[in-house]
């Protein structure tokens, strides 16, 4: 059986599983939707005001980065139901069965990245109502990116969570983790705003390449090097933390 | 079907290496029930973990179901099967689709997956449970699921680690049944870890006695219990010390031992003698508490081969 096969096999098993249980679903949707309705309206007179903000109105700010956050702690926490199925030994069932590794990670981050696109959806077209204008082509391109940012981050949790082994120990480590990130990702203020050594220190974070060019791609700016960048990083993010997923998964011990 | 020699492992902790297994020579036939028997922490699911291709060993090397363990672990997943200590279906997921899926897993086509799995609920006395969540299920009927999980694909060689922990009596015995129904109708090789001493002499054919990662016995639950020489006699006393003056005078009588208000000794043959202690203890006015004669079991055997009891070693006190 082809490792394609094998992907679509456990892709399917982890589809069922979040169908029967989408509580996990509709709250990962709360959050940038909040944000949206209660962060966003803030924003739109601080657009006007603040020179320094990227070309764009608010919600073509905002919408990008609600994205890439979502794609963010949305995958980033993927790992918590991991444990729970490595304590009832379907992890160690799975190894022993001739099924290439590579499926048993990359079937499970391919059904939250699923899971993610449709949160994304929904989130974009509800910004329409509160006023977002953006090309058709670039929402599809964002929403694409933003798929690749969650492959990457759902794989990393995943190998984080087969080598803590408890939530216990994956909760601190994933909340010290984000909150940089997060900080440091111009998701929330583009970091144009910061102070040169803040700028500079934001650089050393991926999501902030991704995050412009996100919020580029809104803009309809296809061609511009900042969108080339964030899909550079956003390719090399996916390359490095899938092949650490999967050789968490081939090595896993007890 | 197993063939392994110098098998080891040693694993890397803060304070140092720690020897898990320390190199054990493992030999199984096709078509045998073997048990292996060890306290917790002996290196039992140590050794399975490396025998299915869980864990890689330190040293040595083995040949499972025709495939060099280390050359080819594809080879060895693809024929054996392994039930693990902690089950294997996922709580969340249907009876029926976790086993179509292991099916599938092992190349098997949908239909025939699904025809297998119909095969084996029956089998394993578990039809009308297709549709249920794995959490609703009884802990004796998930334990048969899990087993049924490992022979979706009719392997050679199953491998099981503590297949009956955890459930009440009449569950053990209705799994025994089932697992010896499996052996007898298939001719399955069966490689099973227990630490319940009354499992492996219930169940295996043959039995592996591991301690502290090295197999220090080995032979058929007879063959093991013949090596301990006699019966044991337990005398319980308000005055030990006496009471042991007695029975040091007792022909034939070896491994003298007083523990506690237990006054204790092994003997050939252990009721021949009792008319003659209990006669001797009330002329000398000692008071006895309680008699007792064992016929030897496999915890005698692990005591003799350790030193240790497999009992005390669980933390539970003979």
């Amino acid at each position: 059986m082809t490792t394609l096969t094998e992907t679509w096999l456990i892709f399917q098993r982890s589809m069922k599983q979040s169908l029967r249980n989408p509580a996990w679903v509709i709250i990962g949707i709360v959050q940038p939707v909040l944000y949206l309705a209660l962060f966003g309206p803030l924003l739109v007179p601080i657009i006007q005001n603040t020179p320094g903000f990227p070309p764009g109105d608010a919600y073509q700010v905002l919408v990008p980065a609600l994205l890439v956050q979502l794609g963010l702690f949305g995958s980033l926490f993927v790992g918590f139901g991991l444990i729970s199925e490595y304590r009832a030994g379907v992890i160690e069932r799975m190894r022993v069965t001739p099924v290439s590794r590579v499926a048993l990670l990359v079937g499970r981050a391919l059904k939250d990245v699923v899971v993610l696109v449709v949160q994304g959806i929904l989130l974009t077209v509800l910004a329409l109502f509160f006023g977002l204008r953006a090309p058709f082509g670039g929402v599809v391109l964002a929403l694409a990116l933003v798929a690749v940012l969650a492959l990457a981050m759902s794989s990393a949790s995943y190998a984080l969570a087969l080598k803590l082994k408890s939530e216990d120990t994956l909760a601190p480590v994933l909340n010290t983790i984000v909150l940089p990130l997060l900080l440091l990702s111009g998701i929330l203020l583009p970091m144009t705003l910061a102070p040169t050594w803040l700028y500079n220190l934001s650089r050393v974070n991926p999501f902030v390449y991704v995050v412009d060019a996100e919020r580029a791609i809104f803009r309809g700016d296809f061609g511009g090097s900042v969108v080339v960048v964030g899909i550079v990083v956003a390719i090399a993010l996916v390359l490095v933390m899938v092949g650490w997923g999967v050789r968490t998964f081939q090595r896993e011990s007890a | 079907m197993i063939h392994a020699s110098g098998l080891a492992r040693t694993f890397t902790t803060r304070r140092g290496p720690v020897e898990a297994v320390s190199g054990v020579d493992i030999d199984v036939a096709p078509g045998e029930l073997v048990g292996f028997l060890g306290p917790n922490g002996a290196g039992k699911t140590t050794t399975l973990r490396m025998l299915t291709t869980l864990l890689a060993p330190t040293a040595g090397s083995a040949t499972v179901a025709g495939c060099d363990l280390l050359t080819d672990p594809l080879g060895v997943r693809r024929k054996i099967g392994y039930v693990g200590q902690s089950g294997g279906a996922g709580p969340d997921c249907l009876v029926a689709d976790e086993l179509i899926l292991q099916g599938r897993f092992y190349g098997l086509s949908p239909a025939r997956s699904r025809e297998r799995a119909a095969e084996l609920l029956e089998q394993l006395d578990l039809t009308g449970t297709e549709t249920r969540v794995v959490q609703t299920l009884s802990g004796g009927q998930r334990r048969r699921l899990d087993i049924a999980m490992g022979l979706m694909h009719l392997p050679t060689l199953l491998f099981m680690d503590e297949p009956s922990t955890g459930l009440d009596p009449q569950s053990r015995a209705n799994l025994w049944g089932h697992i010896r129904g499996l052996h007898a109708e298939h001719g399955t090789t069966l490689f099973l870890t227990t630490h319940y001493l009354d499992e492996a002499d219930a169940l295996c054919d043959r039995i592996l006695v591991i301690d502290k990662g090295t197999i220090v016995a080995e032979g058929t639950p007879d063959e093991l219990k013949r090596r301990v020489s006699g019966d044991l006699v337990l005398v319980g006393t308000t005055d030990p010390a006496r009471a042991a003056d007695i029975t040091a005078r007792i022909p034939d009588s070896t491994e003298h031992a007083v523990d506690g208000q237990t006054v204790r000794f092994r003997v050939p043959d252990g009721a021949s003698v009792l008319p003659t202690l209990l006669g001797e203890l009330s002329r000398a006015e000692v008071a006895m508490t309680s008699v007792e004669v064992r016929r030897p079991s496999l915890d005698d055997v692990f005591l003799t081969m350790t030193g240790r009891s497999l009992r005390e070693t669980e933390g539970v006190g003979v």
